[in-house]
């Protein structure tokens, strides 16, 4: 089927070419006086011409203009929300006294990993050492772990939908891969300025970043996860008249949550790096230390807001890394079995 | 009306299987088509009748289609062309919710590599079937607990799969398929991860529950010897094509081709014939022959490997007798000697 069409779309491609090709022209202000003169005068051969030049730029500017005026109400909207999530949790969070904070990550370490007791411990230490290391530190790793924490809600939410779809869609994989290559590939800053448009300077355009940033793993993994449970296993369900509904919820998913597990894992260092760029945009945090010792020079001051960072990611990582073990126990104990 | 019938099936794998039809329909080979086209020829005309109650046995080599077969009878593979008629109904023409009827009330499965879910408990996956069903969960544990009994695994209801032998794990998914109390059973190469032993013991499990439940069985193996064991019926593929149907006496006395008979030549042949099959009717046998103190009655579906000692070391006549205790017909040395040997049937 789609042999058939390939050569009208090839052909397509073409056409769009050659229409560029000619807009381009037409629209430079460089251009030479008459198309006669290219063929007289060689001279455009020797460097790139400079009339040869897609308006990209002005599109996606006036694009952008009309897109905003038209949504920008959604995006307040969306904003609005993301904000008032944002400052309740943080708010919530900076009054309960910290003794209380570190005891709950000690318990939380304690049964998402299954009772180890060195696990719990070490992370335990590593969530005093935050204050420890300055105590100004405390309130802004609760305000970094909050935009993190959004950050990777949003990114579950609306990343795991997507990598069952692609599991079950080789199309759907197909459109949306190149998507998620151009989500990590494309630097931070080319959509935190448009966040910046959108919602204003702080927290909000820095958890979109987050999104965008840290989402890709997640759907790949779920992506990967679920296409890698056991055909056999698959078919046993199948056999016995499972449904889609009865395959996904029964079968795919408990089998692919070690995999779902190691992606929010990676989207969790992930979401970390980005609060750092973040905080060039304005949002606060352990990553506005950072910056601020930068712009003072101060060697010390942000290489401790650095470690900060470092033991912040060790307690993410710890909890949720100690969390997608256990799972991995339950399903595969045979791995673990003497 | 046969309980399972497959009627002229083709199964072609590839990007465009319908437009290699033709070619293959024409009698292309495999290899041909393969090297001309780029498609595999997973089944070749492929038509079986199953009857209720029986364990029908196909065998062949990997990549014979005999896996393939099995699953087009639960549709987890469509046919290219051809019916697949259960209990009178054309699968083919059922629609996902029909098919998932179907699936969840007809026949259950059983896997080679034994399917078993590793994050369900034993008792969770005996039960599997009836959760799909929509039973209640108290209920749906106690029929499951009568299967894990059935099978003898009493006492592992709790552990997870991998936590049991293969074996046990093996038990446990025949349990599971028993637990829908389903028509007929489809069993892929349900015994061939298993060592010899093991395997042996399952055979004797299934012969023994078969005896109870009269299942219609489906069962898939590459190994001769537990075709001969289980079937009723054997049906011999290579590559996608089958070549043979029959009893395993019909089998090994008159293999269809080459190919069979490379795969009977090495088979205990005493194992697998009974006394009708191999003695002289009575009324071709010269009874003056005969001196009576040395005869030895033996009931004609008796194995040969049952009064084979006694005609050596006595040298006495064997006598088959049906239940009712007349006199079919007669065995001496001779008879053993031409059955038993690797190119009877040629004679």
């Amino acid at each position: 089927m789609l042999k058939k069409y390939k050569k009208y779309f090839n052909f397509g491609f073409f056409l769009i070419f050659i229409l560029l090709l000619i807009v381009s022209y037409n629209s430079s202000k460089r251009k030479p006086d008459s198309v006669g003169e290219l063929i007289t005068d060689l001279r455009w051969l020797n460097n790139f011409p400079k009339w040869l030049d897609v308006p990209f730029m002005v599109w996606i500017n006036d694009g952008w203009r009309a897109f905003s005026a038209k949504y920008g109400l959604i995006f307040d909207a969306i904003g609005y929300g993301l904000l008032r999530s944002y400052s309740i949790i943080k708010n919530f969070l900076v009054d309960v006294p910290w003794p209380i904070i570190v005891f709950a990550v000690v318990l939380l370490t304690f049964y998402a990993s299954g009772k180890k007791y060195g696990t719990t411990l070490f992370v335990g230490l590593c969530t005093f050492s935050i204050g420890f290391l300055n105590p100004r530190f405390w309130d802004k790793a609760i305000e970094t772990t909050t935009i993190v924490f959004i950050g990777i809600v949003l990114c579950v939410i609306v990343g795991i939908p997507i990598g069952i779809a692609m599991a079950r869609s080789p199309k759907v994989r197909n459109a949306i891969l190149p998507i998620l290559d151009l989500m990590q590939v494309i630097p931070a800053f080319c959509y935190l300025i448009p966040g910046i448009i959108l919602f204003g300077l702080g927290a909000i355009p820095a958890i979109i970043g987050i999104f965008i940033y840290s989402c890709p793993p997640l759907i790949r993994l779920t992506d990967l996860g679920i296409r890698l449970v056991d055909k056999e296993i698959l078919e046993a369900a199948e056999s016995f008249g499972a449904n889609k509904k009865q395959k996904l919820w029964g079968v795919q998913l408990p089998l692919a949550l070690p995999n779902i597990m190691q992606g929010i894992n990676q989207c969790t260092m992930m979401a970390l790096a980005m609060v750092v760029v973040a905080s060039m945009i304005g949002t606060r945090g352990l990553g506005d230390e950072v910056l601020l010792g930068l712009q003072q020079l101060n060697v010390g001051s942000s290489l401790e807001a650095g470690l900060a960072i470092v033991l912040l990611a060790i307690v993410f990582d710890r909890i949720t890394q100690a969390y997608g073990e256990r799972i991995q126990e339950r399903t595969q104990p045979a791995k673990k079995k003497k | 009306m046969s309980k399972i019938e497959i009627k002229n099936i083709y199964k072609i794998f590839g990007t465009d299987p319908l437009s290699i039809l033709p070619m293959v329909q024409k009698g292309a080979s495999k290899e041909q088509v393969l090297e001309e086209t780029g498609h595999t020829v997973g089944l070749d005309n492929v038509s079986i009748s199953i009857e209720e109650g029986e364990t029908f046995v196909c065998m062949g080599l990997s990549g014979s289609g005999k896996s393939t077969l099995i699953r087009h009878i639960n549709r987890l593979i469509d046919p290219t062309h051809g019916e697949v008629i259960v209990n009178g109904t054309n699968v083919l023409d059922l629609n996902e919710n029909q098919l998932i009827d179907f699936r969840k009330n007809e026949m259950s499965m059983v896997f080679q590599r034994f399917g078993l879910f590793p994050h369900k408990t034993v008792i969770q996956n005996v039960a599997y079937g009836l959760e799909i069903q929509g039973m209640q969960l108290e209920k749906r544990n106690e029929i499951a607990m009568k299967q894990i009994e059935a099978v003898g695994l009493i006492g592992f209801e709790n552990q997870y799969p991998s936590q049991l032998s293969g074996g046990m794990q093996q038990r446990v998914g025949l349990a599971r398929a028993l637990a829908t109390n389903p028509g007929i059973l489809l069993m892929d190469e349900a015994f061939s991860a298993l060592d010899p032993l093991i395997r042996s013991d399952m055979q004797q499990q299934l012969i023994e529950l078969q005896s109870e439940l009269k299942k219609t069985i489906v069962f898939i193996t590459h190994d001769l010897d537990e075709s001969l064991r289980l079937g009723d019926h054997i049906g011999i593929l290579n590559g996608g094509r089958l070549v043979q149907v029959g009893t395993p006496e019909q089998i090994i006395m008159n293999p269809a081709d080459d190919y069979v008979e490379a795969f009977v030549k090495d088979v205990n042949r005493a194992k697998v014939l009974r006394a009708k099959t191999v003695m002289i009717k009575a009324d071709q046998f010269n009874a003056k022959d005969l001196k009576l103190s040395d005869t030895y009655k033996v009931n004609e579906s008796v194995y040969i490997e049952e009064f084979l000692p006694k005609v050596l070391s006595d040298r006495s006549t064997i006598v088959v007798v049906d239940n009712k205790g007349d006199t079919m017909g007669y065995i001496t040395e001779k008879e053993l000697a031409i059955s038993l040997s690797k190119t009877a049937h040629q004679k």
